[in-house]
């Protein structure tokens, strides 16, 4: 018990209460942290120019991406269970890319999606459409990166899948036997079973959301790195036009690029408020329509 | 609490034997027939979409440079030699082995410090257990920015900035996750074993060591690979804390600027991906069963 005591403290309790202080503090590493009061706080509201396109981004993530990963793994899953033939196969396909490390995964997607040479427009180009601009445009580069995490669903698959299995399958006949559609049969009998599980599904995948960062990172800086910017990848944070800028890339550039320490700590407690409010709203309306099978633990 | 021993591979249960059905009317049976392949072409579609990239991503790695700026999609020829010059032009063997080095200690060190908490938390009965417990739920949800500018001052204070030991040591603390999944695997262990092993006179200590463990492997074969996964994968914390030291990157980190710092073009640089992605898939299918049971426990139990 001992040592996760002591790692609970220097890791998480110690790190926690400091961000709490260093918030209110101006502090570059270099000099001791100086108190500066809620500026730090007043800034992210009336003047950063960079912090409400992040926080837009980041709310973008929640409203989209996340809901359409959740329906897209329920749907998955929903089909190879019903699937009679080649469920093993099946599973083991739409795992697979969930193993890429999320580094790999966003190389290969700048390179399918890249816009002048890459396979998928060249396919597209095949029926006569013309491809979008993917990564290099303001308006499709958080698609392509939806399109990235669709193809990393499989643990949401997979836990769909054993508890779609885990519906008792009595419930269905005695559903059918009183006239239910297919229809009436999932909103009725599966949707109530799998519930809980939908309800992990989404607070992991807002959470997630949250901190959304390495495949914006990389994707950035791949894809920005021919647009005459500096040889820092970070300074393409955000490419293009800050439409890949999300909260905790805005917070990695404040905190370790420009060394604000202080406000970077004011946007992790905040990030940090927002985070355990989400989460508590989504467990607190989740009684309406969570249902739990009597005798569960 | 039986969830997840159901084998995911049985996909339809039998009807009961004793609930004889009879025959659906044809119109019914056609109907079923139709949705049945609907279902089929609608799986083999996205299947073939899921496999896509990896297939472009594979060919793309065996193409000459010239040809991989082009719109064409066959390699022709096969450039097998990319496989030897991806090495020459960046350090790949030791962003190889910093991320091994990574990825074992810290493997190590989350089986070594979670095992322990987690039997605290599940088989032995404590004031103050189940607030421990919500302390290390909290710590999982916990966003990894929120304590990374203290723990980067911390660091930067002990001098460590620019190795590996600010992501290694912490894992040798506990790690909430594994604790969490530990937690919940030792709890559907029957208490009756260990009374058992008590009455015959064992100690905590060997009650953990020689029952429960040996009755948590899979458990602990799921915790192992997540842990050894997460840091193979991992790209916040190299980047944080070895960016300034090119001699501790890691694949992610050395991968992430591999095509913008050595001027690569797209044929080595996913050669150098297919090569990061390669023994990840390896070791999938060498512990599918782990895996598959792994991922189950976190959501169903969640």
């Amino acid at each position: 018990m001992s040592p996760w005591i002591v790692g609970f403290t220097v890791f998480f309790g110690y790190p926690l209460v400091a961000s709490v202080y260093l918030s209110f503090t101006h502090y570059d590493l270099l000099s001791r942290p100086r108190w500066i009061g809620t500026a730090n706080y007043s800034f992210m509201l009336h003047t950063d120019p960079q912090i409400w396109n992040a926080v837009k981004n980041t709310l973008w993530l929640m409203a989209f991406a996340v809901p359409l990963q959740v329906l897209f793994a329920f749907g998955v899953a929903a089909m190879i269970v019903r699937a009679k033939a080649g469920v093993g196969f099946f599973r083991t396909v739409f795992y697979l890319p969930t193993l890429a490390p999320p580094v790999a995964a966003t190389l290969g997607f700048t390179y399918i999606l890249n816009p002048a040479t890459g396979p998928v427009n060249t396919i597209l180009g095949w029926f006569g459409i013309t491809g979008p601009l993917w990564f290099e445009s303001p308006s499709w580069s958080k698609p392509s990166l939806v399109l990235l995490g669709l193809w990393g669903i499989g643990n949401a698959m997979i836990i769909f899948l054993a508890a779609l299995l885990d519906v008792p399958r009595q419930l269905y006949e005695s559903a059918e036997l009183d006239g239910a559609g297919s229809f009436a049969r999932l909103r009725w009998v599966t949707l109530p079973s799998v519930s809980p599980v939908i309800l992990f599904a989404v607070v992991i995948g807002v959470i997630e959301a949250l901190q959304y960062f390495t495949q914006a990172y990389v994707a950035s800086g791949i894809v920005g790195g021919g647009a005459g910017n500096a040889a820092d990848p970070a300074n393409r944070l955000g490419y293009p036009e800050g439409s890949t800028m999300f909260y905790p890339l805005l917070l990695y550039q404040q905190g370790f690029r420009f060394f604000n320490m202080g406000y970077a700590s004011a946007m992790a407690i905040v990030l940090l408020i927002v985070a355990f409010a989400v989460t508590l709203v989504i467990i607190r309306n989740s009684r309406r329509w969570v249902h739990y099978q009597a005798g569960t633990r | 609490m039986s969830t997840a021993s159901v084998p995911v591979e049985a996909p339809v249960a039998a009807a009961p034997a004793a609930l004889v059905r009879r025959r659906p009317p044809p119109k019914v049976r056609r109907r079923r027939l139709l949705t049945a392949v609907a279902d089929h072409s609608i799986l083999i579609v996205l299947a073939i979409m899921f496999i896509a990239p990896f297939v472009f991503m594979v060919l793309t790695a065996l193409m000459t440079s010239d040809q991989a700026l082009s719109a064409k999609l066959w390699p022709d020829p096969f450039h097998w030699s990319n496989i030897r010059d991806v090495f020459d032009r960046a350090p790949l063997w030791r962003y190889t082995l910093n991320s091994m080095l990574y990825a074992v200690l810290s493997t190590l060190g989350v089986l070594v410090s979670s095992i322990p908490v987690a039997y605290a938390l599940s088989r032995l009965r404590w004031k103050g257990r189940d607030a421990v417990f919500l302390l290390v739920l909290a710590t999982m949800m916990l966003p990894a920015q929120v304590t990374a500018v203290p723990l980067y001052v911390m660091w930067s204070k002990l001098h460590l900035v620019g190795g590996l030991a600010p992501l290694i040591v912490p894992n040798w603390f506990g790690d909430a996750f594994s604790i969490f999944l530990l937690r919940q695997f030792f709890l559907t262990i029957p208490e009756e074993y260990s009374d058992a092993a008590r009455v015959d006179g064992c100690g905590e200590l060997r009650i953990l060591l020689t029952v429960v463990l040996r009755l948590a492997k899979p458990a602990i074969a799921a915790v192992a690979l997540f842990a050894f996964l997460y840091a193979w994968n991992d790209f916040f914390g190299p980047l944080l804390y070895t960016s300034e030291n090119q001699d501790h990157w890691t694949l992610s980190l050395g991968l992430s600027q591999f095509r913008t710092q050595y001027q690569v073009q797209w044929n080595l640089t996913m050669m150098a991906t297919i090569l990061f992605i390669a023994p990840v898939i390896a070791l999938f299918f060498a512990a599918q069963k782990a895996f598959v049971e792994g991922v189950t426990l976190t959501g169903v139990k969640g």
